[in-house]
């Protein structure tokens, strides 16, 4: 049976995962994983953490019968996790939030994170906020130009961002500079990783973290339908929510997982971001996962409308329930997924983040082979607030007629 | 070949009181046909052995010099199959070590293997990894040990007693002693405690010990050669190939030498 264990003492799911770090990184990431064992067993800790998961947060998030959505496809009865009612808008402050608490943990008072459409940056200059730390926050150029409303957040929030020009000015380029100011500044600041990528012990500590969103799922759905559902849904960029939603769910063979990559333009195009569908096995940011790479080995750009899906690789946990089989991957287009967030907002109200719609566009998909004697759960990972200037842009804002 | 000739190339200098210069180059900046003649200047120049960079698209140990040389090379088109093959062409009209530095994606990629076969066919001595640390090492280390290739590691200012004396005693060629927390590039001065972190690293080993990261002038060279065998120079050494600087890569290279007559 495949479960969400700890990964082997290396670090490594299956074949993937690992620590590929300069040995610079190695003795705060080892620091990180002890603390991190500590904390797991601290009570004090958790107290804290669902202290401010309650009160912060807003959790527990609902898990909402879409009836208007299920009605009009027609099939099954869909389910919404809201992940989009947690405060910032977004699933990712579940993680920034339990890491900041680990960065006071051990003593440090600087941040450092990432950022591609800005959810996670807001979510750690939020924390940081909260918890009075210092926060540097770094995007690629062209996030920074996509998503300007969430520079400002954070700097309003007190972190300071900065933009990274090299390679395409994305997610990844983003990664590699947080990365190099890690190096360079690791004796008193922390590295809060927003997804499940990176070396051991971030992929598990993300998931932890991130599993409240299938632990309350799991409940929820039994309260309201008397059994585990048929299926649950999330997208996968780096692939937090989903790891979060799965967890609890991998163990429980009769509940079929579906991972869904952003597909871009299509896969044919070359223009995706579909790691486990149009990918190989590589080295990347510190863990062995799938990669887009070409036949050298030098990582490709990936591409997407939503820009929090817009990375090269994928947390090696998914790698690892890719390659077992436990969880099918597959992808949706921009096109599909812009289609799936006008249905949403017009048919319950919710205007979903573009990641999310790909979640909603695959259930849409899906409800096509199944009845209404079928339940299917889909993560709404967040809101779409952000979306509004770049979904105007691709539809052509023909909306006023 | 191989690590013996990494042993000798360092002895002999050693032998003469002279401090070991180690030269970092981007493989094909500027294009893959000049890598010999670079190679040549350099080995002319004095240098000990010689470091070449595999560009990577995601150089996160490299500051901004190397990281735009990575960039050059590959927009020209190299790749690690290629550098093989260019060093393989002139592999019996050189004397001087050659030492990859490359990251692991490339290695993983091309296979381990089949790299350390295509290294030995390619007279190539020893390989540097910045992004495996002890932990992963085992991915290259049988490959590489098979074809008695130096698999050099890194210590750094982080690393504890116990991982220092892991890498000192793992190391094969020389233990490559980074001088700074952070990523390659040209440093004004190194921090206080430095000098005593190489003799640290030095009383943990015979094993030769040279620093980088960040080393770029012969006053540099000066002090820290006062307390281990060598230095490796990379971003001063890629900014003064690429402006074409023969002289002062000669001046530089040259004050390993005068230093301690």
């Amino acid at each position: 049976m495949i479960t969400t264990e700890q990964p082997n003492a290396q670090g490594y799911y299956g074949d993937f995962g690992g620590r590929f770090v300069p040995e610079t990184l190695m003795p705060a990431v080892l620091e990180l994983e002890e603390a991190y064992q500590q904390a797991k067993q601290d009570p004090a800790f958790q107290q804290e953490l669902d202290h401010y998961l309650r009160q912060y947060v807003g959790r527990e998030t609902p898990l909402y019968y879409a009836e208007r959505l299920s009605e009009s496809l027609g099939g099954p009865k869909i389910y919404l996790k809201r992940e989009d009612l947690n405060h910032t808008g977004a699933h990712k402050i579940n993680n920034a939030l339990g890491q900041a608490l680990l960065t006071k943990r051990m003593g440090k008072r600087k941040v450092v994170a990432e950022t591609g459409a800005g959810q996670h940056g807001v979510a750690t200059a939020t924390v940081c906020a909260l918890l009075d730390l210092d926060c540097v926050i770094f995007m690629g150029k062209e996030d920074i130009e996509r998503q300007k409303l969430n520079v400002f957040r954070m700097e309003l929030l007190g972190a300071t961002v900065k933009s990274v020009d090299q390679g395409s000015g994305t997610l990844k380029d983003a990664v590699n500079e947080a990365l190099r100011y890690w190096v360079s500044n690791v004796t008193d600041t922390h590295y809060i990783i927003g997804s499940v990528v990176g070396p051991h012990p971030f992929p598990q500590i993300v998931r932890d973290f991130q599993r409240v969103i299938g632990d309350e799922t799991k409940e929820q759905i039994v309260t309201q339908e008397g059994r585990l559902p048929d299926a649950v849904v999330a997208c996968v960029g780096g692939g937090s929510n989903a790891m979060g939603m799965f967890a609890p769910f991998v163990e429980e063979e009769d509940v079929q997982l579906y991972g869904v990559e952003a597909g871009g333009s299509g896969i044919e195009t070359g223009k995706h971001a579909a790691t486990l569908t149009g990918g190989s096995a590589g080295i990347l940011h510190g863990t062995l996962t799938y990669l887009l790479q070409d036949q050298d080995g030098q990582i490709q750009e990936a591409h997407s409308i939503s820009a929090g899906l817009d990375y090269p690789g994928i947390g090696p946990e998914h790698s690892y329930l890719h390659a077992s089989n436990r969880v099918t991957y597959s992808s949706i287009t921009d096109d599909e997924a812009l289609e799936a967030l006008q249905l949403l907002s017009k048919t319950e109200g919710i205007l979903p983040a573009l990641e999310s719609s790909h979640a909603i566009a695959y259930t849409m998909k899906l409800a096509e082979s199944l009845s209404s004697d079928h339940t299917v759960v889909a993560c709404l990972s967040g809101r779409g607030d952000k979306d509004v200037e770049a979904v105007k842009a691709h539809l052509g804002g023909g909306f006023h007629g | 070949m191989g690590k013996f000739s990494i042993d000798t190339a360092i002895q002999r200098v050693l032998d003469k009181g002279d401090k070991a210069f180690v030269p970092y180059i981007m493989a094909g900046d500027g294009g893959l046909d000049q890598l010999e003649s670079q190679i040549r200047l350099l080995a002319n120049a004095g240098a000990t052995i010689i470091e070449l960079g595999i560009p990577f698209s995601d150089p996160v140990a490299d500051g901004p010099t190397i990281q735009a040389a990575g960039q050059r090379a590959l927009t020209s088109g190299v790749t690690l199959k290629k550098v093989l093959d260019e060093l393989k062409r002139f592999k019996e009209s050189r004397d001087i070590p050659i030492v990859l530095m490359t990251y692991i994606n490339p290695v993983f990629t091309y296979g381990p293997k089949r790299f350390a076969e295509d290294c030995e066919a390619s007279g190539v001595d020893g390989v540097i990894v910045p992004d495996v640390p002890l932990e992963e090492s085992d991915l290259v280390s049988n490959a590489l040990k098979e074809h008695e290739i130096a698999f050099i590691r890194l210590a750094t200012l982080t690393s504890t007693p116990d991982r220092l004396a892991k890498i000192a005693e793992q190391t094969e060629g020389f233990l490559y002693a980074v001088t700074i927390n952070g990523i390659t590039g040209v440093q004004n001065r190194f921090g206080d405690q430095l000098g005593n972190h190489l003799t640290n690293i030095k009383q943990q080993t015979d094993k030769p010990v040279f620093a980088g990261f960040g080393v770029s002038s012969p006053e540099h060279v000066r002090e820290l050669t006062a307390y281990c065998d060598g230095v490796i120079v990379g971003s001063k050494i890629v900014d003064l190939l690429h402006q074409g600087n023969e002289e002062e890569i000669q001046t530089l290279i040259q004050s390993a030498k005068t230093a301690h007559v």
